[in-house]
């Protein structure tokens, strides 16, 4: 972990081996799980059996940095997740059957069919939905942190965007609002190495997504983003910071997306060892290791908490599967507010 | 009493809202200290205060942003664009954020995006643009081309009320030439209602923001001559007030759709199409559009005089259909 930005306060690096509650890290390794069989259920068998609508867009590989961003915010903090933060979604307690129903398309997803996959959002939630161009949450983000600042509340807001989203206009906009307005916003990279089939180097010719936030003048840090603890005290210390007026921070996670762009591509485009480095690195079996290091699940609690994950997506999908699709006529509805 | 210039109705409708709800605030470049570039937002700094009255960076996107974000939030959001030409830059914001949030997970977008639109004072190519077709052309925007100072007012009420995104394209050109006595009440202009500005009997010259006033120059011409106009101001693009529409084709049987913004594409088109597929039985004559050519806004003043639709236009056409 480094701060780029010398000017700036450096969160997280004195930090490093602070550990959250045992119940956390215990809920750490949980919301993982459930997010990995989750999408791993989704995108290798529902998809693969034609009951997914529309594409398919995983974070295999990446589950820490949501769970690890999440998992300590209050429930009046806003997160606006992107589209490989599945964790985010579980955590602020959208159901695995609404989340399976929007996949399917149903009347029951968390659009009602209007819209698929990762684009869910609920302000009973907090949650902001996600559009497809990339990084336009980065400036909605600043404005949620604004309102907050006018309105003198102590609540913070989370937005998630990957290393290509970084390369767009409205991320240096918001970026750079947010830092001017000083809001308390907590920005979170899931640096992934690989924007679709390009690599980071034709995306930015600086080395690291954190190195950008010098020239907006708010921290940069960086954070090995398959550690969900280091993920969680780095991100902490920036909510700390924006939660005390200070403004926002850039957390760039350094992962790898352990699967194509989406379930259409077969990512042949990888070198073979940069899945073998970072299957090494898998961030699920790292954590289950401290916890039975730590003495904190055994080896047995740990199958049994995958079966119990497994169990509770299995009558998710039941659910779902019977689930109605929305009716045709609605298709006209809700355009704009019908009191 | 006094008379109320276009631009100080805007200001005054912000204004008494701001005062009367403290979720409305206003965004947008040198909006604060300076007052904003017409000085629509003069004086709110010191009234209002910096949380409220907010300079912002030349980002456009993320001005729109992150009023999404605050409205999102319960707040009131009104972005300035200092000149509606700018307003392409947060099309993205506008159109695929804003505009589908309600429609996709039932968030509203209760945002008002602003700015001076129009030409007629030599601003050339990007500080003239009428661009109010990207955004009527998108589901789950309301877009309001006020052309008096009473709707200026009431139509920026009505649009900071609004629980939808609300664009509002104010008229340069008739900040400081149009004025008129306000009445004291705390009116409002409903969005999507259209406005007869002179009743008349032969020909519906349908128009909006500044061509209404070049309409009624052609309307007094030709009542000389024995023609009688009738000049419908739309006041709202989306959604607008089809049965008006209709029902004034229908009373005099002969229309003439006027707009300054270029031609194809252009609102008249849209019109056009209403009343062929509703009202084609009751058309005495071809519809007749009169627009600005498909250019961009010139800079030079024989230019953009020849760009711009004028009363000598509607006259020649008004004639031309009054003979059919």
């Amino acid at each position: 972990m480094k701060t780029l930005n010398p000017k700036a306060a450096a969160p997280g690096t004195a930090r490093q081996d602070a550990l959250p509650s045992e119940k956390t890290l215990v809920d750490m390794l949980y919301y993982m799980q459930l997010t990995r069989e989750l999408e791993f259920r989704i995108e290798r068998k529902l998809y693969r059996q034609g009951k997914i609508v529309g594409g398919v867009y995983v974070g295999r590989g990446q589950e820490a940095i949501a769970v690890g961003s999440c998992i300590d915010l209050r429930q009046s903090d806003v997160v606006c997740p992107s589209h490989r933060d599945m964790g985010a979604f579980l955590i602020r307690g959208m159901s695995v059957r609404t989340i399976l129903a929007q996949y399917m398309a149903r009347k029951t997803g968390a659009t009602r069919g209007r819209d698929g996959n990762m684009h869910m959002g609920d302000m009973k939630y907090n949650l902001i939905a996600f559009v497809s161009m990339l990084g336009d949450n980065v400036p909605v983000a600043a404005g949620i942190g604004m309102s907050f600042k006018m309105r003198g509340e102590d609540r913070v807001s989370v937005c998630f965007f990957g290393d290509g989203a970084t390369s767009r206009g409205d991320w240096h906009e918001g970026i750079n609002l947010a830092a001017v307005m000083k809001v308390p916003v907590v920005y979170v990279c899931n640096n992934n190495q690989y924007a679709y089939s390009t690599p980071l180097e034709r995306q930015m010719a600086v080395e690291n997504v954190a190195d950008r936030a010098e020239a907006y003048g708010l921290p940069g840090v960086i954070v090995d983003g398959n550690d969900v603890v280091a993920v969680w005290n780095t991100v902490r210390t920036a909510i700390e910071r924006a939660r005390s007026g200070q403004g926002p921070t850039l957390v760039e996670c350094k992962t790898f997306r352990m699967t194509g762009h989406s379930a259409h591509d077969d990512a042949g485009y990888v070198p073979a060892e940069l899945f073998q480095f970072w299957e090494e690195r898998d961030p699920i079996r790292r954590h289950e290791r401290l916890l039975i290091d730590r003495g904190l699940i055994t080896p047995a609690g740990a199958t049994e908490l995958k079966e119990r994950v497994n169990d509770e997506i299995n009558e998710a999908i039941q659910i779902a599967e019977k689930d109605p699709f929305p009716d045709p006529e609605d298709c006209l509805k809700d355009v704009y507010f019908e009191g | 009493m006094a008379l109320t210039k276009y631009v100080e109705a805007i200001r005054l409708g912000i204004w008494e809202e701001m005062e009367k709800d403290e979720r409305v605030f206003v965004l947008g470049e040198d909006v604060g200290i300076y007052g904003g570039a017409f000085k629509v937002t003069k004086g709110m700094l010191e009234k209002f205060g910096e949380w409220r009255v907010i300079d912002t960076p030349i980002s456009e996107s993320a001005i729109v942003g992150a009023a999404i974000g605050a409205a999102l939030m319960g707040m009131r959001p009104i972005a300035e664009m200092q000149f509606a030409d700018f307003i392409s830059c947060a099309f993205d914001q506008l159109t695929n954020f804003a505009a589908k949030c309600r429609y996709r997970w039932g968030a509203g977008v209760p945002i008002v995006v602003r700015g001076p639109s129009g030409g007629g004072v030599h601003g050339g190519p990007f500080h003239s643009q009428n661009p109010e077709m990207y955004y009527v052309h998108t589901p789950g925007l309301k877009v309001v081309c006020p052309s008096t100072a009473y709707d200026a007012k009431g139509l920026i009420k009505a649009a900071i009320r609004d629980p939808d995104p609300v664009i509002y394209f104010e008229h340069k050109f008739l900040y400081h030439r149009i004025k008129e006595e306000l009445p004291t009440d705390d009116y409002v202009v409903p969005i999507g209602k259209a406005a007869i500005r002179r009743p008349g009997t032969d020909i519906s010259v349908i128009t909006y923001g500044a061509m209404v006033y070049t309409a009624l120059e052609a309307a007094k011409e030709l009542e000389k001559e024995g023609i009688d106009l009738e000049v419908m101001d739309l006041r709202s693009l989306l959604p607008f007030d089809r049965e008006a529409v209709l029902e004034s084709v229908k009373k005099t049987n002969k229309v003439i759709l006027l707009h300054e913004d270029t031609r194809i594409g252009g609102f008249a088109g849209e019109l056009a199409a209403v009343i062929a597929e509703e009202a084609f039985e009751y058309l005495d004559g071809p519809i007749r559009r009169i627009t600005a050519p498909d250019t961009p806004v010139p800079y030079s003043p024989p230019l953009e005089e020849f760009f711009l639709p004028k009363a000598t236009d509607v006259i020649r056409v008004a004639r031309e259909l009054n003979a059919y």
